[in-house]
């Protein structure tokens, strides 16, 4: 176990700039989620605490140590891949007895290190099977087993759940949180999906283009978001995003305002600003409504789903609270 | 799977593979008749007249000493050829894998090699180890060793299999190059972050994994050693020096049209395509289970 720590890391391929200047403390047994939309850089900041790329500009540091320079098989460090990366020609057994073996650790510890793992993971029926004989989701569990079964002091994470269906994400997803409180070992997870990030992370980095917009705990980065961007990306249905000149008088030229979905109302009393409702989706629990103001903005607004859903084409009220609105300067920034 | 086209009727795809057909009839079949038909009888001398003798030029071969030591000559070169045409392409296949850029030019660079006929090759390195006005010949004098391939049995082994296992490396090359880019990177990666280091990775995860193709170059190998290599040692060696170098497909030859023998000769093919044969089936099991990990 062991913390980890980046220090003005950056990275670029050539002349392309892909990551620009992460700083981080993670603590001993955080879970740290780095999510981002595609292409933003989080698998290569990640293979860089990994040592799989090498470091442009900063540093990494794994406990006390400083391990740029350092191989990755140095490092004390395991990952799940998101395509596994299971070696096929070996048995489950051997898959997850891989690194031990070569470790030297003594065959009857390998063996009972595994049968723990495989406990603990419910592979116990397929040790003996190959990795072309399992499914998705039993591929994904050997793929845990190889990282756990060598108590490394920092578990990274690639995109581990993209291949699997919905179900089982969910389901993957409560059992990867229940192992890392369990094994207490430092985690950095990365994931495009930010319902994953919300419901894994202790600490969460928001990545966008190489840069980390903000690095919160979940609720408050939802609550208080520090850009237009993490503000657009973190929570669904998205911010609606409105032109603060029209609606917020006295914001700096080219201004955005950011109101969450949940905190518009339909105002029953005309109150508010008028808006022409494009159609509605009952969800069950709860109703979205799209709508388009006056000003040419559309606006998402989440209600209850037991209140009344206006009907396409009609005219409605939308309200919300001055102290829910968020502004963002035109770069992006919040004010 | 792949969608497959039916044709209806019978003609159209006699026709599609009748080309196909008449080339094999043509320069297999009937020759391969012809040579079963011969090795049954001895012709006199003057091709006049052909006696019957049943299996009797077999009999005579499997008892002949010069035959048998043929056997052991073939086999020493094949495993020699085999192995060093596949360790050598194995080798830079390896090191072109690890490179980025550049590789293009490294791989088409390496495959010219190919494309020069064994004849021609024969020549080139007959040249180069010339026991007169070789280069190389030249070079080991100066180091004090004296080459000497027309009298040294060793040396002219040596030679024909270098000469014949040089223009293999680059087909050997493309095939192992295909197979280590075929093995996802992830999966060396994880190997890496388990604590292998290059050696471990490439004798557990890489070697193995190129196993599928490592087993179908030794088959090509193996065949190309037995039978294509015919125009490299009959321009180097001729065979010798005595017989040191005269493989299967050489003795048919120097037995046939040198020495006239033709029962013995068409015999000896038959042997042959019985070997090559068996070779080909060994070859076809492994093809319908390509992926045996
Ligand atoms: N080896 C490389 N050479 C050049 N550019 C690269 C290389 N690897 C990644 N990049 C670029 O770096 C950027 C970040 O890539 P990265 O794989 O880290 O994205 P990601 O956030 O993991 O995306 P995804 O969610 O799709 O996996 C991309 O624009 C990509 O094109
Ligand atoms: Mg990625």
């Amino acid at each position: 176990m062991a913390t980890v720590s980046l220090q003005g890391l950056k990275k670029s391929f050539g002349k392309t700039d892909v990551i620009h200047d992460v700083e981080i403390d993670i603590a001993d047994g955080e879970f740290i989620v780095i999510v981002g939309p595609s292409g933003c850089g989080k698998s290569t900041l990640l293979r860089m605490v990994a040592g799989l790329e090498t470091v442009s500009a900063g540093e990494v540091r794994i406990g006390d140590r400083q391990v740029n320079d350092v191989e990755p098989m140095d490092r004390d460090i395991a990952m799940v891949f998101q395509n596994y990366a299971l070696y096929p020609h070996m048995s489950v057994f051997d898959n997850m007895a891989y690194g031990l073996k070569i470790a030297k650790v003594p065959r009857s510890e390998i063996e009972a290190r595994v049968a723990v793992a495989a406990k603990l993971l419910q592979l116990e029926p397929y040790l003996q099977r190959r990795p072309r004989e399992l499914s998705g989701g039993q591929r994904q569990r050997v793929a845990m087993g190889r990282a756990i079964v060598r108590k490394p002091a920092v578990f990274l994470f690639d995109e581990p759940l993209s291949n699997l269906d919905a179900k089982l994400r969910v389901q993957m997803r409560l059992e990867i949180k229940q192992l890392q409180r369990d094994l207490g070992v430092t985690s950095l997870y990365v994931t495009h999906d930010q319902v994953e990030a919300m419901t894994l992370a202790d600490r969460m980095i928001v990545m966008n283009g190489g840069v980390a917009d903000q690095i919160g705990a979940p609720l408050e980065v939802y609550a208080n978001p520090a850009t237009a961007f993490v503000a657009g990306f973190i929570g669904s249905p998205p911010t609606n995003f409105l032109d603060a000149s029209t609606f917020a008088p006295g914001a700096p030229q080219g201004a955005q305002l950011g109101i969450r979905p949940e905190h518009v109302v339909l105002s029953g009393d005309g109150t508010g600003h008028r808006a022409k409702v494009l159609y509605a989706e009952p969800l069950g629990a709860e109703s979205l409504i799209y709508a388009r103001l006056e000003s040419g903005d559309n606006i998402t607004i989440r209600q209850d789903g037991a209140l009344p859903t206006p009907a396409e084409g009609e005219t409605v009220s939308v309200a919300w609270d001055k102290d829910e609105e968020m502004q963002f300067a035109k770069d992006g920034r919040r004010i | 799977m792949e969608k497959r086209v039916r044709f209806k009727g019978l003609w159209l795809p006699l026709l599609l593979v009748m080309p196909q057909l008449l080339i094999t009839a043509v320069f297999f079949f009937y020759p391969a008749g012809q040579a079963i038909w011969q090795s049954l009888f001895i012709p006199d001398p003057f091709g006049l007249s052909m006696r019957y003798v049943g299996l009797g030029n077999f009999e005579f071969l499997l008892s002949d000493p010069f035959y048998r030591a043929s056997f052991v000559t073939t086999a020493v070169f094949s495993i020699l050829v085999t192995l060093v045409s596949m360790g050598v392409a194995l080798y830079l296949a390896v090191l072109a894998d690890r490179l980025i850029k550049g590789s293009g030019t490294y791989r088409t660079l390496l495959i010219w090699p190919y494309a020069v006929a064994p004849a021609v090759a024969g020549v080139l390195w007959l040249f180069m180890f010339n026991t007169r006005v070789g280069v190389v010949t030249w070079y080991l004098g100066v180091l004090g060793y004296d080459w000497n391939h027309v009298l040294n049995q060793g040396e002219a082994m040596g030679l024909v299999v270098v000469a014949s296992a040089w223009g293999r490396i680059s087909y050997n090359f493309l095939f192992f190059l295909a197979g280590l880019q075929a093995i996802p990177r992830s999966v060396i990666e994880a190997a890496a972050i388990d604590g292998a280091r290059f050696w471990t990775r490439f004798r557990t995860i890489v070697f193995p994994l190129l196993s599928p193709t490592t087993f179908f170059l030794l088959v090509v190998n193996i065949v190309y050693a037995f039978f294509e290599t015919f125009g490299v040692i009959h321009t180097i060696t001729s065979g010798g020096p005595q017989q040191a170098t005269t493989i299967l497909v050489y003795k048919v030859y120097a037995d046939g049209f040198v020495g006239q023998d033709l029962g013995s000769s068409a015999a000896q093919s038959v042997i042959l395509l019985v070997i090559v044969g068996i070779l080909t089936i060994i070859q076809f099991k492994y093809i319908e289970r390509r992926v045996h990990y």
